[in-house]
C-alpha cells in the first residue's frame, strides 16, 4: 500500500484548499444487501450526535440482493435537507459501479474506494483515497462469513479520520444501533472502525476540503423515517383497522405501526389488542375492509402507492357516494405501472384528487415532513371521521424511506373528534333520522354505527342512488340535490383542512408554490436564488385539497407564481388551474422535475432563473 | 322450535314479532328463488331470535344482492361493489365483533369477479354468514353463464356451456370454511335449518342455494331450474336445530341422529336419510359432492361443519369489546408513551 501515487488535487494547486465545514455531501456506494445500511446509519448518527443537520438519503434498485445501491448523507449547518445535486466525497465500495461513480464526480471531489480498483488511473483532478479493505477486515474478523457485513464499517474509521468525526459518537452510534443485547456485534463492528481509523491515520493524507465540526444545531432533535411518523400518528389517532397489502414504499408504514401498535395499544393485564391489523389478498380487499370497518364505526385505515390506488378505485367512489370514513396513506412512487418502485415522485397528486368514476373528488393531506407525517395523520382521522368521506395523505418514497431529522412530536392537543354519529338515547330524542339530510348546512349529514341499540337506528347503504333517507332513488331530483350537496360538503373543508404555509416577502414579485417533499428543495432554491441572484421570492406551501382561499389571494398579490411538482405532467399546477380564473391562470408557471431522485434545489433554481431570465 | 301457548301476537323470545324482520318490498321478478331465500331469512332471524339492530347485511351486486333491503328492515344494510362484499364484512365485523354479520351474493359476486375475496374469506374463518344465491347465471345482466353453471348445460337462447364449473361448497371444504352447507331455495324445512346452525356458529357458514332464476335459466337444459332441482336434489340428512336455551330431551332412536354440539352449547341434530353420513370429515365431504355429481345428483344439506376451530377474532387476540365504540383512554396511548418513543429517536 503506498499513498505517494496520489496526487493530490490540493498539493497540485499548492496549499490545502480551504476547509468546507458542515456542508458537504457524502455518497457511499454499495451492493444491495451487502450490509452496509448499519454503517451508513451509524455515519449519519455519529455526524448528528455532533450537533450537525443531517439528511440521508438511499437510492435502491427495486431487488433484494446483488444490484448497487447508494447512500447520500448531507451534512449542513444551514440545516439544509434536500438531496444536494453535487457529491463532495463518494465512498466508491460497489466494484460495478466504481468506474461510473468515479467519472460521475465533479473535480475537486473526494473519493474513497478499494485499493484494487484503482480508481486513481482514471482521473487526476480528484483526492483520491484508497483503503486496502480485504486486508484490514481480515484481522479484526477472524471469522471469514462475517467480513462482507463487518467490512463497510471500515469506511466509517476511515470517514471519521478525514472528515474530524468525533470516534466517541461512532462508538455511540454503533451501541444505539446495535442495541444491549448485541453488544458482541457492536464490539466486532467497532474493530473495523478503529481499523480504518488507524489506517487512515498512518497512510492517507488529508487533501480535499469537507470537515465536520461540533455546533448545536441538533439537540433533542430526532430521527425518523416518514412512514414511521405516519404509523406513530395512527397509532395516536386511535386507528383501530388497519388492512393493508405489501407495496414498496408504503409496507414499513405498517409493518412499523404493527410494532407499535404492539407496544401501546395491547392491554398488558389481558393481552388484548384494542386493534386490528389484516394483511389482505389485494389492495381491492384491503380498501374494502377499510370501507367496512369505516361504516361500523372504526378508525380505519390502509397505506398503499399508486398500483394500489388504481386497484381501489371503485371502493374509494363507492366511499365517496355512500359517504364512508377511511384515511388511505399514499406513499408516492414512480409511475405509471409498475414504473420505478423505488424511486420517488408525486405523481398522484391528480389522480388522487379525483380517483374512482363519475363526479368524484376527494380531500387529500400533504405532510412535507415527518412532524407533519404526524400530525397530519392525526388530522386525518379527524377530517375523515367529520367529513365521512375517504381522505389521502400523500407522502412520497423520499419521505417515506428516507432518514429525516426532525423535532420530537407534539402529542395532540385536542381529543378524538369522531364526527356526527348519532347514539341510542338521541335516536330516542329525534324519534328517527334522515342519513344524507343536510341538517346544519354544512353538507355532512348524520349517521348512526350498526349495532345501536335502537330500532330506528339501522338505515340501508349503498352506492346506487339515494335520497336523503338513504332509500334508493333514480329519481333526478334526489340525484342532483345529494351530488350538490357533496360538493358544499367539499367546499366546507377548504378551512378545515391543514392551512398553508405561506411566507409574503414584501420584496418579491415572484412566488414559488410547492407541496409535500419539494419543500425542502423550493426553501433552499430560494435561498440560492436570493444569494446568488439577488432575486426574492415569496412562497405557499400547499398543506391540502381542497386549497385553501388564501391561495387566490397569494396569486393576485404576484405577477408570477412558480408551482413546483414532481410529475412529468405538472399535477399540482393542473390541480390549482381547475380550481382558477383565467387571469389566475395566467401568472403561473409550472417547474417540474421527475427523474426519480428526490428534488434538489438546483433544479428548481435553474429552472425559475431560466423562465425569469436572470 | 318450541311452540308454547300462542300469545294474542305472536312473538319470539326477544318480544318481537315476525314483522319486525321483514324488510322493503322486493322488486325482484315473481318467482325468483332470491326471494324464497330472503323469506327463510325473515324466519330463521326471527325464530332464533336475533336482535335485528344488531345484525348486519352485507352484498355485493346483482339481483341476489339487492335482497338484503327485502328482509331484516331495521338491520343496518350496506349494498356494496360487485365481488367485494366479503372485504367489507370482514372490515365491519373487526370494527363490532358483536355483531352478527351476514353477507348475501350471487355466483357472478362469488365465483367469478369476486373469486378473490371469497376464497380468502374463507381462510379467515370469521363468525359470519355467507350465502350464495346460485342461478347459475347473471341475473341483472340478463342472462349470461356464470361460473356455476355446469359444462354443458344450456342456456336460454340454446348455447352450450363449454367452461368447467366452480364447486364453491368444494372451494369452501378445502380452504377452510368451517361449515359448509348446499341447498335449494326451494327446500324450505333444510334450509331454515342450515341458517339456524349458520346463526350459531362461531365461524364462517358458507351456504349454498340454488336459487332458481325463473327469468333466464329455468327452462329444458338448465340445471339449476326448479324441475332439475325436484329431480336431482338429494338431501342427505333431515337438519334440526335445537338452540342451548331449549330442551334437548327429544328422543331419538339410537343410530337414527347424529348430533353435533355447537361452541354456545346449542345442538345440531342431523337425522339421516338413507345413509350414514359423518360431516365433520373433510374427505367424507368431498367424496359426497364428487360421487354424487358422478351420479348426475345434487346432495343438500350440511356437508361440512367444525364447530370448533378457532376464529378469526381469536387469532388477531381482539378485545370482546366493538373496537368502533373504544374510548379515546384505551384507543390514545399517554403522553409518556409518546415521550418514551421520541427518546428513542433521538
Ligand atoms: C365492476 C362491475 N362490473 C360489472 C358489473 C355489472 N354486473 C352487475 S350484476 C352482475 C352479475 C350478477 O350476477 P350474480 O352475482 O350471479 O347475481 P344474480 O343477478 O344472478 O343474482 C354484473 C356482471 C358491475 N356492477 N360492476
Ligand atoms: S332476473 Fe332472475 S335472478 Fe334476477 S330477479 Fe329475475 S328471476 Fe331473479
Ligand atoms: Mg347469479
Amino acid at each position: 500500500m503506498s499513498t505517494t501515487e496520489l496526487t493530490p488535487v490540493g498539493s497540485r494547486q499548492g496549499g490545502t484548499p480551504k476547509k468546507t465545514v458542515n456542508d458537504f455531501s457524502i455518497q457511499v456506494a454499495t451492493v444491495n444487501g451487502s450490509g452496509s445500511q448499519t454503517s451508513n446509519t451509524v455515519l449519519m448518527r455519529s455526524i448528528f450526535q455532533m450537533g450537525i443537520p443531517v439528511s440521508g438519503k438511499n437510492l435502491f434498485p427495486s431487488n433484494i440482493q446483488g444490484l448497487p445501491t447508494w447512500f447520500t448523507i448531507r451534512a449542513s449547518k444551514q440545516g439544509w435537507v434536500a438531496r444536494k445535486k453535487e457529491i463532495d466525497f463518494m465512498v466508491a465500495m460497489n466494484p460495478e459501479t466504481a468506474k461510473e461513480d468515479c467519472l460521475s464526480l465533479q473535480p475537486g471531489a473526494a473519493i474513497l474506494y478499494d485499493e484494487p480498483l484503482k480508481l486513481n488511473e482514471l482521473r487526476s483532478d480528484l483526492h483520491f483515497y484508497p483503503v486496502p479493505f480485504d486486508k484490514l477486515v481480515a484481522p479484526v474478523c477472524p471469522e471469514a462469513r462475517l467480513r462482507k457485513l463487518v467490512r463497510n464499517m471500515i469506511y466509517d474509521g476511515v470517514l471519521a479520520q478525514l472528515l474530524g468525526i468525533d470516534m466517541q459518537e461512532i462508538r455511540n452510534a454503533l451501541v444505539k444501533q446495535f442495541g444491549a443485547k448485541k453488544a458482541k456485534a457492536a464490539d466486532l463492528n467497532w474493530g473495523a472502525v478503529q481499523a480504518g481509523y488507524d489506517f487512515a491515520a498512518q497512510n492517507l493524507t488529508k487533501s480535499d476540503a469537507c470537515v465536520v465540526e461540533r455546533m448545536n444545531k441538533t439537540a433533542g432533535k430526532i430521527i425518523i423515517e416518514g412512514n414511521a411518523a405516519c404509523a406513530l400518528g395512527s397509532v395516536f389517532a386511535g386507528c383501530t383497522v388497519v388492512a393493508w397489502y405489501p407495496i414498496t414504499p408504503s409496507s414499513s408504514l405498517v409493518e412499523t405501526m404493527i410494532v407499535y401498535l404492539k407496544r401501546l395499544r395491547v392491554n398488558k393485564e389481558t393481552g388484548e389488542a384494542s386493534y386490528a391489523v389484516v394483511q389482505a389478498e389485494d389492495e381491492l380487499a384491503s380498501i374494502g375492509m377499510v370501507i367496512g370497518a369505516g361504516w361500523a364505526g372504526a378508525r380505519a385505515m390502509t397505506s398503499t402507492a399508486g398500483p394500489g390506488i388504481s386497484l381501489m378505485s371503485e371502493f374509494i367512489g363507492l366511499g365517496y357516494y355512500a359517504e364512508i370514513p377511511a384515511v388511505i396513506f399514499d406513499v408516492q412512487r414512480v409511475g405509471p405501472s409498475t414504473g420505478l418502485p423505488t424511486r420517488t415522485a408525486q405523481g398522484d397528486t391528480f389522480s388522487n384528487a379525483y380517483v374512482s368514476h363519475g363526479d368524484t373528488k376527494h380531500p387529500i393531506l400533504f405532510p412535507g415532513n415527518p412532524e407533519e407525517c404526524f400530525t397530519m395523520a392525526i388530522e386525518a382521522f379527524d377530517l375523515s371521521e367529520f367529513y365521512q368521506t375517504p381522505i389521502f395523505v400523500n407522502t412520497d418514497l423520499d419521505l417515506g424511506m428516507n432518514n429525516w431529522m426532525s423535532d420530537p412530536f407534539p402529542y395532540p392537543t385536542q381529543p378524538i373528534q369522531r364526527g356526527k354519529v348519532l347514539n341510542a338515547e338521541e335516536l330516542e330524542r329525534l324519534g328517527g333520522f334522515a342519513r344524507y339530510k343536510d341538517v346544519d348546512g354544512d353538507g355532512v349529514g348524520y349517521r348512526t354505527l350498526p349495532g345501536t341499540n335502537h330500532p330506528e337506528a339501522a338505515y340501508f347503504t349503498r352506492g346506487s342512488g339515494h335520497n336523503e333517507k338513504a332509500q334508493y332513488s333514480e329519481r333526478p331530483d334526489d340525484y342532483v340535490n345529494n351530488m350538490d350537496r357533496l360538493s358544499r360538503k367539499f367546499e366546507h373543508m377548504r378551512t378545515k383542512v391543514p392551512a398553508p404555509e405561506v411566507i409574503v416577502n414584501p420584496k418579491a414579485s415572484v412566488g414559488i408554490l410547492c407541496c409535500g417533499t419539494s419543500l425542502h428543495a423550493a426553501e433552499e432554491s430560494r435561498d440560492q436564488l436570493r444569494r446568488e441572484y439577488g432575486f426574492e421570492t415569496s412562497y405557499y406551501r400547499v398543506r391540502a385539497f381542497p386549497f385553501h382561499a388564501g391561495l387566490e389571494e397569494f396569486i393576485d398579490r404576484h405577477d408570477r407564481v412558480y408551482v413546483v411538482d414532481q410529475n412529468r405532467d405538472g399535477q399540482l399546477y393542473s390541480l390549482i388551474k381547475l380550481d382558477s380564473p383565467p387571469h389566475r391562470i395566467a401568472k403561473l408557471r409550472s417547474v417540474r422535475y421527475y427523474g426519480g431522485l428526490p428534488l434538489d434545489a438546483r433544479t428548481v433554481t435553474d429552472e425559475v432563473v431560466l423562465q425569469e431570465g436572470l | 322450535m318450541s311452540t308454547t301457548a300462542v300469545p294474542p301476537k305472536k312473538v319470539n323470545r326477544i318480544g318481537l314479532e315476525v314483522l319486525n324482520y321483514k324488510g322493503g318490498k322486493t322488486t325482484l321478478c315473481a318467482g325468483c328463488g332470491h326471494n324464497s331465500i330472503s323469506e327463510r331469512i325473515v324466519e330463521a332471524f326471527y325464530e332464533m331470535g336475533i336482535q335485528p339492530w344488531n345484525v348486519a347485511k352485507f352484498s355485493g351486486i346483482g339481483c341476489s344482492s339487492k335482497s338484503p333491503a327485502y328482509f331484516l328492515g331495521l338491520s343496518h344494510g350496506f349494498n356494496s361493489v360487485h365481488g367485494r362484499a366479503p372485504s367489507v364484512a370482514t372490515g365491519a365485523m373487526l370494527a363490532n365483533r358483536t355483531m352478527k354479520g351476514i353477507i348475501v351474493t350471487g355466483d357472478g359476486d362469488t365465483a367469478s369477479i369476486g373469486i378473490g375475496q371469497f376464497v380468502h374469506l374463507m381462510r379467515r374463518n370469521l363468525p359470519l354468514i355467507y350465502i350464495l344465491e346460485d342461478n347459475g347465471v347473471y341475473g341483472l345482466t340478463k342472462g349470461q353463464f356464470s361460473a356455476t353453471a355446469e359444462m354443458g348445460s344450456k342456456s336460454k337462447g340454446g348455447v352450450v356451456n363449454d367452461m368447467r364449473k366452480i364447486d364453491c361448497c368444494l372451494l369452501g371444504i378445502e380452504l377452510g370454511a368451517t361449515l359448509v352447507a348446499r341447498s335449494f331455495s326451494g327446500d324450505k324445512k333444510q334450509l331454515q335449518g342450515i341458517l339456524k346452525t349458520a346463526l350459531h356458529h362461531n365461524g364462517l357458514s358458507v351456504i349454498d342455494i340454488i336459487s332458481p332464476c325463473v327469468t333466464f335459466n329455468d327452462h329444458e337444459g338448465s340445471t339449476k331450474s326448479y324441475s332439475y332441482m325436484k329431480e336431482h336434489d338429494l338431501p342427505i340428512h333431515q337438519v334440526d336445530f335445537v338452540p342451548y336455551y331449549e330442551d334437548i330431551s327429544i328422543e331419538m332412536a339410537d343410530g337414527e341422529v347424529r348430533d353435533v354440539e355447537m361452541h354456545d352449547g346449542s345442538h345440531l341434530r342431523l337425522r339421516k336419510l338413507g345413509r350414514d353420513y359423518d360431516p365433520t370429515n373433510k374427505r367424507n365431504a368431498v367424496r359426497l359432492i364428487e360421487d354424487s355429481e358422478e351420479k348426475g345428483e345434487v346432495a343438500t344439506g350440511i356437508l361440512y361443519i367444525r364447530p370448533r376451530e378457532e376464529n378469526f377474532f381469536d387469532q388477531l387476540g381482539l378485545m370482546d369489546a366493538p373496537l368502533a365504540t373504544l374510548p379515546e383512554s384505551i384507543t390514545r396511548p399517554a403522553q409518556s408513551a409518546l415521550d418514551m418513543v421520541m427518546e428513542e429517536l433521538r
